[in-house]
């Protein structure tokens, strides 16, 4: 058997498999172009969902995920809770767009009603290139939104994007394309949650341009037999400001794509990150900070909190590409075991092609200090509050990294609510 | 208040405590010296229950309690407060956070309702005053970033807002200035009354200058050895351990 012979036996294969993870779906027909849908279909014939022998799925096992069987529906079973005082709630249901919203200063499209010229701004920035989820969401999501902040606009109350899936094996698919013309500033609050079970599959991409400033927090919580496999694409153009923290509470498995390319001088960029994980659970974070241009700064911080037998994975990557010269570029992960069977596999890494700036990284995994958890049992602290109160205080570096007030204590109640805290 | 007797202790199956029998009644002040090494740290931290030490014979009974059948948490919310010797730094964790939850497990326990917010932080004030601690310090995080002297002084605050009935003092006074010292001092002598005792662990006799203990007990080999008044603590500060070793080693 020659080699060529091997290929296409390995592609005869991978057609079967992810053909048979499709059956249900059907192809859309907004007008993203023909040279995006091919290169789509293209994906999906030549590949199959990655394995653990791929770089950047290493220790993330999608065997369970690739098994499933799912559907879509056109149904909304009932209203989202909101969770923020906010009046401007966008809510998606088990992947359909409910309403649409009048925001003074914003403007919303749904990518069904947008023309070929507008929906060049699909994809424009992500390498769909053997990415067979990219492919998905792109030939199947049924519909999905561009919210332009206009120009010069600051949008006070949060944009709620709220997520639910309130059916079971379901399948997910949205697109939200986010633009913060000229020297806009906006919050976004994504909140994914629900008693539906099976694969979201989300999609973001923002664009920044001169002077925007931008601020996400991304909530996780779906159930325990959901996967979440999402991507955020962001591109800065000058003096951006960017910001997104995301915290993850719950879900089966969650992996989250971020990729940041910092284009234009004097941005700033903050990633903030903390997951919970209980057992059974794999949360995998997936960073990229791609500095091009010079004069910039980004922060990075994510702490994780592993307990039973649950999976973390952290892979953080900075570029710092040639030309672009004072860069200050930090980047931390630090993580507690709270289980002999828990297991965090983290990897920071630094590309550096300049010559001319300060970058730093760091990683450590450890276990709940001991000591610290004796001292106040002594005080009379229980052994289950000590440790909440130390989960707390360590996860708190990130959760203080929240500006919202409302935001934080909404996060610390839902502590309470999934991890028992008393306090 | 509370009463050892015939105490064995262990830890990584070396025998420390050797039958160690000391009683102290409510409004005493008793302290313990002893060389380096005779298992002062050890008898504090087998009583506040540190997992590493395995009692292997005798009691100790506290306010009629067996004190070694309770858990760490709950020896102190029957009124046992131990001040490290090294307090322990927990970054993130605040002082006032830290002390609101304990003060209301506490009183959980004795089935009293949670401390009002305004009632926890007048009682704040009052108590960080006794020992001088900046309010700022009892808002910060526990004990981090906090130099030597005021770790010790945020033990005392601490035995002061938890109002224990038997407070050991483990080496509270090592590494302390004169002033910091008298300020530690001057603390635990506010709070002492007829109802509560005090344990104080010390090498040095000068903290004994400010609070004057009804007893001096020498411990020696795990075990006490001599016990006396607080001219015993002036003839150990003068003579050093020698002669004890001398009197009381057993030939091996």
């Amino acid at each position: 058997m020659n080699f060529q012979q091997l290929d296409e036996m390995e592609i005869a294969t991978n057609v079967s498999k992810i053909s048979q993870f499709v059956t249900n779906f059907r192809e859309n027909n907004l007008l993203i172009g023909d040279r995006l849908r091919d290169s789509s279909k293209l994906v999906l014939a030549q590949n199959d969902f990655p394995t653990t022998r791929h770089e950047s799925w290493k220790y993330t096992r999608l065997t369970k995920l690739s098994q499933l069987s799912l559907t879509t529906t056109e149904k909304i079973n009932s209203p989202v809770s909101v969770p923020l005082k906010s009046p401007h709630v966008i809510s998606i249901v088990n992947g359909n767009i409910v309403d649409v919203p009048s925001i003074p200063g914003v403007n919303v499209f749904r990518l069904s009603e947008c023309s070929e010229k507008q929906l060049e701004l699909v994809g424009k920035h992500i390498s769909i290139e053997n990415d067979v989820f990219q492919a998905l969401n792109t030939l199947y999501l049924k519909d999905g939104l561009i919210i332009e902040i206009q120009e010069n606009q600051q949008i006070n109350d949060a944009i709620q994007l709220i997520f639910e899936t309130q059916e079971s094996s379901i399948f997910c698919p949205i697109r939200i394309i986010i633009v913060g013309k000229k020297s806009s500033k906006a919050h976004f609050f994504q909140h994914f949650s629900g008693k539906g079970t099976g694969l979201t599959l989300p999609v973001f991409e923002y664009f920044l341009e001169q002077n925007a400033h931008l601020k996400v927090d991304k909530i996780q919580m779906e159930n325990d037999e959901s996967f979440h496999i999402a991507t955020d694409q962001v591109h800065q153009e000058r003096d951006s400001y960017f910001k997104i923290n995301t915290i993850t509470l719950s879900g089966k498995l969650v992996r989250n794509n971020l990729n940041i390319l910092v284009d234009g001088e004097n941005c700033e960029t903050n990633l903030n990150g903390s997951f919970l994980l209980h057992d059974g659970q794999l949360v995998d974070n997936h960073t990229i900070v791609d500095h091009l241009k010079p004069n910039c700064n980004s922060n990075e911080l994510y702490k994780g909190v592993l307990n039973g037998k649950s999976i973390g994975v952290f892979n953080g990557k900075v570029f710092v590409r040639p030309d672009a010269q004072k860069i200050n570029a930090f980047q931390s992960n630090a993580n507690v075991l709270l289980s002999e069977d828990a297991s965090m596999n983290s990897k920071p890494e630094l590309e550096i092609y300049a010559d001319d700036v300060k970058c730093s990284h760091g990683s450590t995994t450890g276990q709940m200090d001991e000591e610290a958890i004796f001292y106040l049992r002594t005080r009379g602290i229980s052994d289950k509050s000590a440790r909440a109160l130390m989960t707390q205080a360590f996860i708190g570096d990130v959760l203080n990294q929240i500006d919202s007030e409302e935001v934080r204590s909404y996060i610390e109640s839902k502590l309470i609510e999934i991890h028992g805290w008393t306090i | 208040m509370i009463k050892i007797n015939n105490l064995h202790a262990s830890i990584d199956g070396k025998e420390i405590l050797k039958g160690l029998n000391l009683e102290v009644k409510a409004g005493e002040v008793h302290a313990i010296m002893g060389p380096n090494g005779a298992g002062k740290s050890t008898l504090s931290s087998v009583l506040a229950g540190r997992e590493e030490y395995e009692v292997t014979e005798g009691s100790v009974d506290f306010e009629g309690i067996d004190l070694l059948e309770l858990s760490t948490e709950d020896r102190a919310r029957e009124g046992l407060f131990l001040a490290f010797q090294y307090p322990i730094e927990i970054p993130g964790v605040s002082n006032v956070n830290f002390l609101r939850t304990a003060l209301n497990e506490i009183r959980e326990y004795k089935g009293l309702d949670p401390i009002s917010a305004k009632d926890f932080m007048a009682m704040v004030r009052e108590k960080s005053a006794l020992v001088e601690l900046d309010s700022k310090l009892a808002s910060r995080a526990v004990n981090e970033g906090f130099s030597g002297g005021e770790k010790k002084r945020n033990e005392i605050f601490q035995m002061a807002m938890l109002e224990p009935k038997l407070a050991i003092l483990d080496e509270t006074d090592s590494g302390l200035d004169i002033d910091a010292l008298r300020i530690v001092a001057n603390g635990v002598n506010q709070l002492k009354s007829p109802a509560n005792a005090t344990i104080i662990i010390t090498h040095y006799q000068r903290l004994l200058d400010y609070i004057i203990p009804d007893f001096v007990h020498v411990l020696f080999d795990g075990r006490i050895v001599k016990t006396g008044t607080k001219e015993l603590a002036l003839e150990l500060e003068e003579k050093g351990y020698d002669w004890i070793k001398d009197e009381f080693s057993t030939v091996g």
